[in-house]
């Protein structure tokens, strides 16, 4: 087990010399994963911490009976449908329909970085003279909730080209940035949701990160309503005292580009509940 | 059940390491060791009591299990029976000054070495954990 951890810690060092693929960094992650939680079925990591949290789960699943992100799924497909000023709107942007989130995030050759979904979104916004929406709190969350439940049971599939070294160097940094201990209380990413995985931390069960990007937006019991992956970043940077980064700037890009690869074959299952 | 695991086997360390140091609570050799003659000051074990369970200064509890402290994590070992475990105080102190300088992959925040407390806060702890 241990020896899986230095492997792992390992993987980060040797980053920049970039032999280790996204896809070997994954098998090196379940792999640990696995020998920490031998009885979970892969697909139950889509569920985040409720996978290894019986406890937890059986609330959860008691919440799940009545949805409290619904409302806002219905809000976002009102937005979906609405024209923008011009007469055009989403549909013109993403031809195929809302059931697109397992696009994303991917890297995007000709701006030369990754784009995530909510980037993708007010992308099409600003193109059609809309104003941007703001990324973690407020109506991007609806319109997430709905491409997100548009989107359930797609699976999570992030390349990394080869045919464009930038994008590599873009997993590399988020890989990077997930290992680096922060803050005046010096954790990684790493230091909760891999290597103390299912451990405590006062109440809270630590979640593993394969499986951290399934289920978004969350609607979560502390905030009292729907927010981002990115707000979600900036909550467990704040904790550890480290500096919350803007969200959707490039380094949480790329961070998110980094474990949602992680979460390679898993099953897109959002919005869901949290405490 | 892992808990229980824990339990027992950080109390096995415990029960050999009394036997190493021959020292069960109450010193049975003659001559005690200095350290546990020391007296201390129940104010000053106090104040790091109330130092270490606060959520904005030790937060302890986040990790560690204290016996009768509610919500306790358990990334860290329980904090039982540190005087046999710890017969000298200095070590008690730089585990808690910086628990990378043993431990580099040590999830345990390096509370003097990053001043998350001051090195006066850091001496109360160690009295109060001390006790534990
Ligand atoms: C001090 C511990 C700690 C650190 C460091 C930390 N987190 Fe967390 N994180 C938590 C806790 C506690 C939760 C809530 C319980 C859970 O789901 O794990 C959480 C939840 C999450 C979630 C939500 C999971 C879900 O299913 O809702 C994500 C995503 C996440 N963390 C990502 C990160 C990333 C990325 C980093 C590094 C930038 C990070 N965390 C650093 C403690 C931490
Ligand atoms: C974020 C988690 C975390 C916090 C907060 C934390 N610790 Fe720890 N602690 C650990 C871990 C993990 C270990 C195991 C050894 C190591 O990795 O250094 C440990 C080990 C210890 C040990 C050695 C125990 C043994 O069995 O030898 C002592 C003593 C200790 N901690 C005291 C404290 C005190 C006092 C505080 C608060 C001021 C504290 N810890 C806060 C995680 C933590």
């Amino acid at each position: 087990m241990k020896k899986i951890l230095i492997t792992l810690a390992l993987l980060a060092i040797t980053a920049v010399t970039a032999q280790a693929g996204p896809e070997e960094d994954r098998m090196a992650f379940i792999k640990y994963y696995k020998a920490k939680f031998p009885s979970v079925p892969m697909e139950e990591y889509a569920n985040g911490v409720y996978a290894i949290d019986p406890i937890g789960r059986e609330n959860w699943e008691a919440i799940e009976e009545f949805p409290p992100y619904e409302p806002f799924i219905d809000a976002g497909q009102a937005m979906w449908e609405k024209p923008f000023a011009n007469g055009k709107g989403y549909k013109d942007c993403f031809p195929d329909g809302p059931a697109m989130a397992d696009k994303y995030p991917s890297w995007d050759k000709q701006q030369g970085m990754v784009v995530t979904l909510p980037l993708a979104l007010n992308q099409c916004l600003e193109a059609n003279g809309e104003k941007p929406l703001k990324y973690k709190k407020g109506p991007i969350n609806n319109i997430l909730a709905y491409v997100a439940f548009q989107s359930r049971g797609k699976v999570i599939n992030v390349e990394v080209p080869k045919d464009d070294p930038r994008a590599m160097a873009a997993y590399e940094d988020g890989k990077k940035f997930y290992f680096t201990r922060r803050g005046q209380l010096n954790f990684s990413c790493a230091s909760c949701h891999l290597q103390n995985a299912g451990l405590r931390v006062r109440t809270e069960i630590l979640s593993p990160t394969v499986g951290h990007v399934t289920g978004w937006p969350v609607y979560r019991s502390k905030w009292g309503t729907v927010g981002t992956l990115h707000r979600r970043f900036s909550g467990c940077n704040n904790n550890i005292r480290a500096k919350a980064l803007k969200a959707q700037g490039e380094e949480y890009r790329n961070l998110e580009y980094f474990l949602t690869a992680m979460s390679n074959g898993l099953e897109l299952n959002g919005p869901s509940a949290r405490k | 059940m892992k808990k229980t695991v824990r339990l027992v086997s950080t109390l096995v360390i415990i029960a050999s390491a009394a036997w190493l140091t021959g020292c069960s609570g109450k010193p049975t050799t003659k001559e005690a060791p200095k350290a546990m003659a020391a007296q201390v000051d129940p104010a000053v074990v106090a104040e790091g009591k109330a130092i270490a369970v606060d959520r904005k200064k030790g937060n302890c509890l986040a990790c560690h299990l204290i016996e009768d402290e509610p919500t306790p994590g358990n990334v860290g070992p329980p904090l039982l029976a540190m005087k046999a475990r710890y017969p000298d105080k200095a070590k008690l102190r730089t585990q808690i000054w910086d628990a990378t300088a043993a431990n580099p992959e040590s999830a345990m925040v390096p509370f003097g070495r990053l001043q998350v407390l001051s090195d006066a806060e850091i001496d109360k702890i160690v009295e109060y954990i001390w006790t534990l």
